[in-house]
């Protein structure tokens, strides 16, 4: 069993209008028999936080494209995307682009 | 396992460019960022030592970053411009009175004079007036027409040279689709242009120096710099057909970054073949802007609000414009036709 852990999340660029306008989210995740990957993440998210539209923020199993995820400030693209194994105190960060210039 | 910077293999690498793939730390991507700005600018040659010039600055992130590059740059390679910020208030409750508190900020922080001009001043209509007649179907055609205009009033208000937008990368290619979609062969064949000249009377220069870069990085750009910008929907934007480009230019990106250079690529080496009727560049017989018709876009949308007839600027009307001209009284029917609205 992998112990539950705490992350912090934000959402920015317009992405936490689906948060109820909230950027900063402390959240623990509870314990599960396998680590927690950013895939199954996305799924906790959908179901324990988003308020809104949430096809505006998940396309089948990945963030709508136009969402940049940044994993302890550095492109999740870099880290792995959605296999990415989740530590205790990790920081994720989804900015939308998809808002007005 | 952390990936190195592939430009100075000392740092963390904290992001992958969607143009060339390359694995860079903050400072290296910060350098390559504004350096390609810098390429794009001295190549196209598009500003010269002396030159006022206004940037279109709302408040988002593409005019943010924008300004600060510009400013950047402007130091770092003595261009010799004077920069000035120039805003545009269209008068939305709820929207860019917020964003105009950024661009205030913005001015702050850059130290760079601002300069708003309103739709109220200049047409006697905010957008929220607007609305109100016209509903929210072709509100966004009103607002992209006045908005055009409205940076052109005040940049020669403000007697500047040269005007610069924060159109991005994507934004070119989605306009390239958009004008692919809607078939208009003359847009399609000038979007692509990072400048436009300043051969039409009464028309400022404008260029584009964010052309060829990506959101992604834009974006990127401002969060590891800390940038104050603004990003929020506009209330009255439900634009369907351009969300659907965006979406499906967004989704050919995720399989294949390099999509969007290729898309402007294809723009700007399209020609069009000879016998295709494209528009003759004039000036608006009222008020003396840029115009393929006898009266621009513009004085046509204002003659509508003003006379209670929205629909007027909406579609092809080209035959009332004579009237209009002459003020000639419309018959019963053309009124009829462009009273109704749609909600």
């Amino acid at each position: 069993m992998a112990a539950p852990i705490a992350i912090h999340l934000e959402f920015g660029g317009g992405a936490e209008l689906l948060f109820d306008g909230v950027k900063e989210h402390h959240v623990t995740l509870p314990s599960q028999s396998e680590p927690w990957d950013v895939k199954q993440l996305l799924v906790w998210i959908r179901e324990n936080l988003l308020k809104e539209r949430p096809e505006l923020f998940v396309q089948g199993d990945s963030v709508r494209p136009g969402i940049l995820v940044l994993i302890n400030d550095a492109d999740w693209e870099l880290m792995g995307e959605l296999e990415y194994q989740l530590q205790d105190q990790d920081n994720i960060v989804f900015i939308s682009t998809l808002h007005g210039g | 396992m952390p990936i190195q910077c592939s430009s100075c293999a000392k740092k963390r690498a904290v992001l992958r460019r969607p143009k060339t793939g390359y694995s860079l730390c903050k400072s290296c991507f910060f350098w390559a960022f504004e350096e390609e700005i810098h390429q794009t600018i001295v190549s196209a040659q598009l500003f010269n030592r002396g030159e006022t010039v206004g940037i279109g600055a709302s408040g988002g992130k593409d005019s943010t970053v924008l300004a600060h590059v510009l400013k950047v740059l402007n130091e770092r390679y003595d261009y010799g411009l004077k920069l000035l910020l120039l805003s545009v208030d269209e008068g939305i409750t709820g929207y860019r009175d917020d964003s105009l508190e950024t661009v205030k900020r913005n001015q702050q922080q850059y130290d760079l004079p601002l300069t708003i001009v309103s739709y109220e001043e200049l047409y006697g209509w905010t957008m929220d007036a607007i609305v109100k007649q016209v509903g929210l179907k072709n509100n966004c055609t009103f607002c992209g027409v006045f908005r055009r205009q409205a940076l052109d009033r005040g940049a020669m208000m403000l007697n500047v040279d040269k005007i610069c937008t924060g159109h991005n990368a994507d934004d070119v290619a989605e306009t390239v689709l958009m004008n692919v979609l809607r078939g208009d062969i003359a847009r399609l064949h000038r979007c692509t242009a990072i400048s436009t000249t300043s051969d039409g009377e009464g028309a400022i220069p404008r260029c584009k120096p964010l052309k060829y870069a990506y959101e992604k990085e834009i974006v990127l750009y401002a969060y590891f710099k800390k940038l104050d910008y603004f990003s929020t929907e506009c209330v009255y934007s439900p634009n369907a057909y351009r969300g659907h480009a965006r979406t499906f230019l967004k989704d050919l990106e995720a399989v294949r970054p390099s999509a969007i250079m290729d898309i402007i690529h294809s723009g700007e080496n399209l020609s069009v073949k000879e016998g295709v009727k494209m528009p003759v560049q004039g000036t608006c017989s009222r008020c003396g802007y840029i115009s393929s018709q006898a009266l621009c876009k513009s004085c046509v949308l204002l003659e509508g609000l003003n006379r209670g007839l929205p629909k007027l600027g909406i579609g092809k009307h080209h035959r009332l414009h004579d009237k209009i001209l002459t003020q000639q009284a419309l018959t019963q029917q053309e009124e009829k036709k462009l009273k109704a609205m749609d909600f």
